[in-house]
């Protein structure tokens, strides 16, 4: 089964390293992973689809809560939470082509965002199945080379897994 | 004030209260060495990186305190991985600092580089490379700080060479910045009382304890809980010493090359109260045969290792010490029955011994120098059918008196662990149990010895083989001994160019004499002693199998 984990993390040198050095050891397989900035300049948000059962999961988080540099890891994949991943096609276009391929993207509410003498390119935002089920549409045609961001996630309605309930442990 | 990197470094180090460094000075450690020249730390110069490490290890399990071990980029560095790795998995408080090049050639695979952070990842609690030199301070005071607390564990910190050199105004450390980091838990109140009900419940309850104990400093407690329950206790090779190995409820060791008794004890057990501990596959044999009439409780600081190798039915994470104060006001006073005797049984019955043919056999070394010590020396040992040995026929009574390299197994570990060992403990008798594979593998640290005087004695159990590896080709490989016999030089000569004492024993009547004479010299010894070549340890549980299983 896939777990949704985010996890916090101080925004020092060396952590993505840590993380994923931690994963790649043990035995823990990624599916996805999505880094970047959060609120908090000092804080990073990791975003980890992991495949595991519940002894896995129970493992990857609390082997990621003993490093130094993970704040916060919330596995909240039976929560309500809202999830995206942005995708970037370029896939082969003919200039008979290019209509039905926009049709496509009015469809997925995706973008073209650049045009080759044979190619389009495409941006697209959305869940796992939307994503999945755009690229099988463009398949047809030729998917030249495509790049997906993972997915990023946030908790729904008022419910965060942010860093400003954290007290700082004092020395 | 201006001061340099280098200067702020041993100052934040001082201020810990430090008292001693293990080091070897290179290129990139110059700044920090020349102000270690004129500063009260005392630097002990062993003779390999990989023995600072060693010894800063020994040093911080006889005494407590955290051992610090200093090297220069590159070559130094990498030659503390190995100790630091063996810090890491016997979760020792090790604080290991490198040189590293100047900030504007790092990264391009400048003279004596290496990436020792990137290197040490996954053998590190921790680590640092300072970029900064008003970080210095502070790193240094978390360093400590994370190295100490929780499961204690080596920390490295890499500090480029133009900033031990820069200068600044010194102020002091900032603020830490240790968000993430909550070492002090204690379970719920429910947990405790689902571990009070089962101990209440239990008709055959066992405790294995283990290198947590030791951390802890619960000796007091586990014995306080032991006489509460009437539960015979049995230690892990790290736990050896936690509890008094002549109290009627030991067990001694269990795992491959445990008791009989500690072994069938588990098997039987319907409790096992694990403190401490994290069931490592020496200690299981065959997981899915572990303690399979057992519930099991387990108390650690780490919560990573509740159900990580077995099922547990009463997680409880916490300090030992406070956790066990906390359990025994919940519990009452039990009375002796069937359990207690069945154990004590099986104590008679399948005793630790072995066979006397007139050769001098190991395990009578290792007894002998039971008895001239009257069990008081702090025992270092390396690894393999020595140190085995060691945990049978050396009956360790105190804590922190036996200082061994349990995880991780490194061969070369205990001579410069009890280099360390006497200098957290002057006053101690120190004896290092080693191999004649071992014992190679950092005799150059017998200059280190003699060079600080420091008086250890190191018992070699010479019988011409890597003794262990041989015996598991005896077992196992149809005795085919694929590279195990050695050539091995003349020990005596070999101490007496050191600069040592050298003896040498091959009949079993000079034992007592030599180790008087090794007691009597205030001086590093080493005795040579000549044993019987394939003598085997033993009972043994097969590699794979259920403890239950045991062969001699």
């Amino acid at each position: 089964m896939y777990h949704t984990l985010t996890v916090l993390v101080a925004n020092s040198p060396g952590v993505l390293y840590r993380v994923v050095g931690l994963f790649s050891r043990r035995g823990f397989n990624i599916e996805s992973l999505a880094v970047g900035q959060t609120e908090n300049e000092n804080v990073s948000r990791m975003t980890i689809v992991v495949e595991g059962d519940a002894l896995v999961l129970e493992q990857v988080t609390k082997q990621l809560r003993k490093l130094i540099d993970v704040i916060k890891v919330s596995d909240i994949t039976a929560e309500e939470f809202v999830a995206r991943e942005l995708v970037l096609a370029k896939v082969t276009a003919n200039p008979a082509q290019r209509g039905e391929i926009m049709q496509i993207a009015d469809i997925f509410r995706a973008r073209i965002v650049d045009l080759g003498r044979r190619t389009l390119t495409l941006e697209c935002t959305g869940d796992e199945a939307k994503i999945k089920a755009f690229e099988e549409s463009l398949r047809p045609y030729g998917i030249k080379e495509l790049v997906r961001t993972g997915k990023i996630a946030l908790l729904r309605g008022s419910k965060y897994a942010g860093v400003n309930n954290i007290k700082e442990e004092a020395l | 004030m201006r001061k340099t990197g280098g200067e702020i470094l041993i100052d934040s180090i001082l201020k810990e209260g430090v008292d001693t460094i293990f080091g070897y000075p290179g290129g990139a450690v110059l700044p920090i060495y020349d102000a270690l020249y004129e500063s009260n730390i005392r630097h002990i110069l062993t003779r390999h990186e990989q023995g600072a490490a060693h010894a800063a290890d020994g040093y911080a399990r006889a005494s407590g305190r955290p051992g610090v071990c200093l090297a220069t980029s590159g070559p130094g560095a990498t030659n503390l991985v190995t100790g630091i790795a063996n810090a890491y998995m016997d979760s020792v408080p090790l604080v290991a600092f490198t040189g590293q090049v100047a900030t504007s050639v790092l990264g391009k695979d400048s003279f004596q580089e290496a990436d020792i952070v990137g290197i040490t990842m996954p053998i590190t609690k921790h680590s640092y490379l300072v970029k900064d030199i008003g970080d210095i301070a502070r790193v240094v005071k978390e360093a400590f700080y994370i190295a100490t607390t929780g499961r204690p564990g080596p920390v490295l910190v890499d500090i480029p060479k133009d900033i031990s050199d820069a200068r600044v105004d010194y102020e002091n450390p900032g603020p830490a910045n240790l968000k993430g980091y909550r070492p002090a838990q204690l379970p719920s109140s429910r947990r405790l009382k689902e571990a009070a009900d089962l101990i209440a419940a239990a008709k055959r309850p066992v405790i294995y304890a283990g290198g947590g104990v030791v951390s802890s400093g619960a000796y007091r407690e586990l014995l306080h809980l032991a006489e509460l329950i009437l539960a015979p206790v049995t230690t892990t090779l790290m736990g050896l010493g936690c509890f008094p190995g002549d109290h009627p409820l030991s067990l001694g060791m269990l795992g491959m090359h445990g008791s009989k008794y500690a072994n069938y004890a588990i098997c039987e057990c319907d409790l096992l109260i694990a403190l401490g501990v994290r069931f490592d596959d020496r200690v299981t044999g065959k997981i899915a045969e572990f303690a399979p009439r057992a519930k099991i409780i387990h108390l650690d600081i780490d919560a990573a290792e509740m159900g990580k190798n077995v099922r547990v039915d009463v997680p409880l994470v916490g300090d030992v010490k406070e956790v066990i104060n906390l359990l025994v006001s919940n519990l009452k006073a039990k009375l002796p029955g069937a359990w207690q005797e069945q154990v004590y049984i099986w104590k008679k019955e399948f005793p630790v011994y072995y066979e006397e043919n007139g050769h001098l056999k190991p395990q009578q070394v290792i007894q002998e120098i039971y008895y001239i010590t009257k069990g008081k020396a702090i025992i270092t040992t390396e690894v393999g059918q020595h140190q085995m040995w060691t945990t049978q026929y050396y009956n360790f009574t105190r804590p922190r008196s036996f200082i061994s390299s349990g995880g991780l197994g490194t061969m070369g570990f205990g001579l410069p662990a009890a280099i360390g060992a006497q200098v957290a403990c002057p006053e101690a008798v120190v004896f290092n149990i080693a191999g004649d594979g071992s014992i190679q593998m950092n005799i150059q640290e017998l200059a280190t010895a003699v060079n600080y005087n420091l008086p250890v004695k190191i018992a070699i159990i010479n019988n011409g083989y890597l003794g262990m590896v041989r015996q598991w080709q005896e077992f196992f490989y149809n005795r085919r001994y694929s590279y195990t016999e050695l050539v091995n030089p003349d020990f005596v000569k070999l101490a007496e160019a050191y600069g040592a004492v050298g003896i040498r024993v091959t009949e079993p009547k000079e034992v007592t004499g030599a180790l008087k004479k090794a007691m009597a010299v205030k001086k590093p010894v080493v005795i040579d002693f000549v044993v019987e070549r394939e003598e085997n340890v033993l009972p043994m549980v097969p590699p794979g199998e259920a403890l239950g299983k045991m062969l001699g």
